[in-house]
């Protein structure tokens, strides 16, 4: 009987050491190692972007600029920049007009910050065949000939075509992406667990994952930043285009970087909802189309055709 | 001296014209001018007139030996000659089919007699490339930034790299 109490009381003490040396280690584990400052705790506790409160989201802009500085050796500034009143953008590109020279391409991860090793890109040129129209089973993005465009054949870029219904914010289990109200689809970079539903979910190809920690030359950098859009990002989460959000939801706006840079004058900008806008005109006046319609997620790029 | 003598003697005759002349810009830029960059004129050949003024002027369709010899006209050249564009006596202006002068600044009007369709869509920003601010001031570019007049077919460019085919990094 008395040895039977003894173990009970054996047993007991046993549990609670255990669970005392579960605590001390979870502690541990958790507990910044001896470079990090206080700014990980922070990090790991800071709440969704869309629930921080004024002075919240003041002190987490002010980490991630001393982090980002620190880190690229310059003065970076990240905005949080909201959507201007009664703006829904659009965009829209000229199909007879695009040679398939990938400027656009390469304006946007210079503006945007991608990561240049291991490469993302948020556009895509494909190459069609002119006999075949828009058929995406023939399409080729490798191309690479001396000159373009080669005979026979016309250029699409694909980009992310901020759907007004989007597959690929609908399936995030934790709500790290979703719908603006000028439109723009975006992502917190700081709240993305990095499952790539919403890549499985996009039928355009539009989302890209930082599989490897993002290669971005000091140099290169461009340290004017917004939250939902071209500051760092860390490892492990998506990205994708953010129509320049950092651009455009200035007053003045410029335009996105793809826009400004094309050599032929493709790619249009422009508020929707604004009757005068040069997007509402060739919407009303030329032959449009959006890419795979039967989807619909009401794509809010469209391409046409101006002559 | 040449401004103070316009204004003291005939002073109220001048003035008229120039009051007259300032409003009929203002009005005609409201409705027809467009902010654009200067042409781009190839170095040095602009005032035309610089030289032209030593020449006669000679309207003969000939074959170019000694001046401008490198405009080879590649833009309906069976039916087109340097004065159906360019004003035979002010080299310095562009000439519509109206006979009207318009200054190289406004070569959109000379190129919009034939290319109406391009010159409407180019007017609302549909055709052609625009800088600027989409909600605030705009630039636009003249037809003859983009489109050598003479050989106006868009030029075929390099293009950049293709992306780096996946895994390909690896090996």
């Amino acid at each position: 009987m008395s040895d039977n109490k003894k173990n009970s009381y054996d047993q007991h003490r046993s549990r609670r050491k255990f669970l005392k040396g579960v605590a001390a280690g979870v502690g541990l584990i958790a507990l910044p190692g001896k470079d990090a400052s206080a700014s990980l705790w922070e990090e790991f506790f800071q709440k969704h972007f869309k629930e921080l409160s004024k002075d919240e989201l003041k002190a987490v802009i002010g980490r991630l600029e001393a982090k980002y500085s620190s880190q690229f050796d310059k003065k970076v500034t990240v905005k949080t920049t909201l959507p201007i009143e009664g703006v829904r953008y659009g965009y829209a590109l000229d199909l007879s007009r695009c040679i398939g020279c990938r400027r656009c391409v390469y304006a946007c991860v210079k503006e945007n910050n991608q990561s240049r090793d291991p490469q993302i890109h948020w556009i895509r040129v494909m190459q069609l065949d002119k006999e075949k129209g828009v058929d995406l089973s023939r399409a080729e993005h490798y191309y690479n000939p001396e000159q373009v465009p080669e005979k026979g054949h016309f250029y699409m870029p694909v980009q992310c075509q901020q759907c007004e219904k989007p597959p690929c914010t609908k399936v995030c289990p934790v709500q790290a992406t979703w719908k603006e109200k000028d439109g723009i689809v975006v992502v917190d970079y700081n709240w993305c667990i990095g499952c790539r539903y919403c890549m499985a979910a996009c039928p355009y190809g539009a989302r890209h994952f930082n599989w490897g920690t993002p290669g971005l030359p000091k140099a290169e950098m461009n340290p004017v930043t917004h939250y939902l859009g071209n500051r760092p990002r860390p490892r492990g989460v998506v990205e994708k285009c953010t129509f320049c959000v950092q651009r455009t939801r200035e007053q003045p706006g410029r335009y996105p970087a793809c826009e400004e840079i094309c050599p032929v004058g493709a790619r249009k900008f422009g508020n929707l909802l604004d009757p005068e806008s040069e997007i509402r005109y060739l919407i009303e006046h030329k032959r449009v189309f959006i890419l795979k319609e039967e989807l619909n997620t009401q794509p809010k790029f469209f391409y046409f055709y101006a002559t | 001296m040449k401004i103070s003598r316009l204004f003291s003697r005939k002073f109220p005759l001048s003035a008229l014209v120039l009051v007259l002349l300032l409003a009929s810009v203002t009005v005609y830029a409201a409705e027809k001018t467009f902010q654009v960059p200067r042409p781009p004129f190839s170095e040095g050949v602009f005032p035309c007139t610089q030289c032209h003024k030593y020449f006669k002027a000679n309207p003969k369709r000939r074959v170019l030996t000694e001046y401008h010899t490198e405009i080879v006209l590649h833009h309906a050249e069976g039916e087109r000659w340097c004065t159906d564009c360019h004003n035979l006596l002010n080299r310095d202006k562009l000439r519509l089919v109206s006979g009207d002068l318009v200054d190289f600044s406004e070569s959109y009007r000379l190129c919009g007699q034939c290319h109406g369709d391009k010159y409407r869509d180019w007017k609302v920003g549909v055709h052609g490339k625009r800088t600027g601010f989409w909600n605030g001031d705009k630039q636009y570019l003249l037809c003859v930034h983009c489109h050598n007049p003479h050989d106006p077919k868009f030029k075929s460019l390099k293009p950049l790299p293709p992306p780096v085919r996946p895994g390909a990094a690896r090996h």
